[in-house]
């Protein structure tokens, strides 16, 4: 079930986002890592803000971060939000990946508390009647 | 040999504003407010709108220079520029490119402009249903991440928990812009004073913003005229001169999908030093300043940035008290002004600003800076001199201005 009310925006995958998106669809959390120097960097990008090396490829991330910083969502841009309940949206960071941040919908009661610093693990929120199907990723408290 | 800089080389001929209505509410076509404002700067600088031979703007400005010059029967166009990236990062960094068309002999008499209309286009804060989401957007729109609010609520979030920010802080800022608003007849929010209690009540838009955090969406149309500096004493008004300005934003801010390296930013942590070092102040020198309120919180981060207190005092300084121009506040005399704590004041946004006034994108703040060197702001702040601008906090690029009267030639 989707935390968000169906009619959102859905996500596009391209040639630089496809291997994010068909992990995702596996289970899998993967973060682009530098061939040459293993910087890793997100999001996306042709080549390393580190070395500008060309080769970036896909490595796995733990699937565990910090709250690093949050906000909750009242009023409703998308026509889809209309009527329904405020959401949390959280920014984690990954400490074993490098520290790269991700964006995601924190689960749960959407007026509980939100703790900067806070530990969470990715829940991967399987949207398989769409079409195509995609897999967006979300965060919980541990 | 010359150095590098535009300090004192270029002046503000005119500026000119058409009505400002709450959005969707002007009785004309976007284009025309353009033209109607770029006229009255032409009338306030008196000065023949067919010698207008460059014209700059900025967040993708709809309406086209060309067909402007066409309109307005300029008899050539020899600048035509367009500053890159959206909100108002761009309101003095247009106002930079046109002063540099100056000064290099590109263009001898350079408007910059910006005309918004948007209920005859789409609104900001409003995304279309369904759909997908592309790039880098796929990453934040699918988790409703859309509007402008929502994009950038986090950097603050991030920034208050950093300093121990307190809501007071926010909430001082707005109060400004609407007292501001209650003296200046233009202001759309004229005759609508905010209490504290109407800031607490208010709701939510995206914690941690309030609605009173949050600009408003208005129509209308902003000008300002620049000439080189040596026509200034010939001109109408008293004269002001760009002393400095600057645009960019520190290293990777604009790192996709909320991956700045320093998060918790307004951007100007390089580009304000580097107009105050070109316009030769500090912090301590400034006399009233705007600060261009998408949110508060941007407004907030973007006064630390151009040093004017540390992240540490901001709850302290951010007060009704220390903000306003009139009221015993004003601006303490230099002498009295302790290096980057100003002894405590800041008459902030005195047209009453994005929340207040009008959100033309900033270019009404460039104005009413103007206004207070030329003296004649709905809320002078007597003997100011020295007048800065922080256009679009947050965002990337973002840019500052440095205006200054004759004494600080």
């Amino acid at each position: 079930m989707s935390h968000l009310p169906e009619g959102m925006p859905r996500p596009l995958a391209d040639e630089l986002t496809e291997p994010f998106w068909a992990a995702a669809r596996e289970e899998r959390l993967v973060v682009q890592r530098c061939g040459d120097c293993e910087t890793w960097q997100w999001g996306p990008e042709w080549c390393c803000h580190a070395c500008r090396s060309f080769e970036m490829g896909w490595a796995e991330a733990p699937t565990r971060g910090r709250i690093y910083s949050w906000e909750r969502n009242y009023h409703p841009v998308h026509p889809a939000l209309r009527g329904r309940d405020p959401y949390v949206v959280v920014l984690v960071e990954l400490p074993e990946a490098g520290g790269v941040r991700m964006v995601g919908n924190l689960l749960g009661d959407p007026m509980q508390e939100v703790r900067i610093g806070a530990e969470v693990e990715a829940v991967f929120e399987h949207h398989d009647e769409a079409d195509p199907p995609y897999t967006l990723v979300q965060w919980r408290y541990v | 040999m010359d150095e590098f800089t535009i300090r004192g080389k270029v002046a503000v001929a005119g500026v000119g504003e058409t009505t400002y209505w709450k959005h969707s509410q002007s009785p004309h076509a976007e284009f025309k407010l353009a033209l109607m404002a770029i006229l009255a700067a032409a009338e306030d600088a008196g000065i023949d709108p067919t010698e207008i031979d460059g014209f700059a703007s900025y967040s993708n400005d709809r309406n086209d220079p060309s067909r402007i010059a066409a309109a307005l029967g300029c008899r050539e166009l020899a600048f035509s520029n367009m500053q890159w990236g959206g909100g108002g990062g761009g309101g003095s960094a247009a106002i930079a490119n046109a002063a540099a068309a100056i000064a290099c002999g590109y263009a001898r008499c350079v408007v910059v402009f910006r005309a918004l209309a948007q209920g005859q286009f789409q609104r900001f804060g409003q995304a279309a249903a369904g759909g997908a989401a592309a790039g880098h957007d796929a990453f934040t729109v699918p988790y409703g991440v859309m509007s402008p609010a929502q994009k950038y609520a986090m950097r603050y979030q991030r920034f208050a928990h950093e300093h121990g920010i307190e809501r007071s802080a926010l909430r001082a800022i707005s109060m400004a812009s609407y007292h501001h608003a209650q003296q200046n007849p233009r202001a759309v929010m004229y005759g609508r004073p905010l209490s504290e209690e109407d800031y607490d009540a208010s709701r939510w838009i995206t914690e941690p913003f309030r609605l009173f955090d949050c600009c408003q969406e208005n129509d209308g149309a902003a000008a300002i005229l620049l000439v080189a500096a040596e026509r200034a004493r010939d001109l109408p008004h008293r004269p002001c001169y760009l002393l400095g300005a600057a645009a960019g934003s520190e290293y990777r801010n604009g790192a996709p999908v909320h991956n700045a390296p320093l998060y918790g930013t307004s951007s100007f942590t390089t580009v304000a030093p580097r107009a105050f070092a070109m316009a030769g102040i500090g912090a301590a020198d400034v006399d009233v300043a705007q600060s261009y309120e998408n949110f508060t919180g941007g407004v907030l981060m973007s006064l630390v940035e151009h040093g004017f207190f540390a992240p540490e005092e901001a709850n302290d300084f951010l007060t009704l008290d220390n903000l306003r121009a009139d009221g015993g506040a004003g601006t303490p005399p230099k002498s009295d002004r302790r290096p980057g704590g100003r002894g405590g004041k800041l008459p902030l946004n005195t047209s009453g600003g994005n929340l207040a006034e009008c959100y033309m994108h900033g270019l009404e703040l460039n104005i009413e800076a103007v206004r207070q060197v030329r003296g004649l702001s709905p809320n002078q702040v007597e003997g100011a001199e020295i007048s800065v601008v922080g256009s679009g906090p947050m965002v990337t690029p973002v840019s500052s201005t440095v205006f200054g009267a004759e004494a600080t030639l």
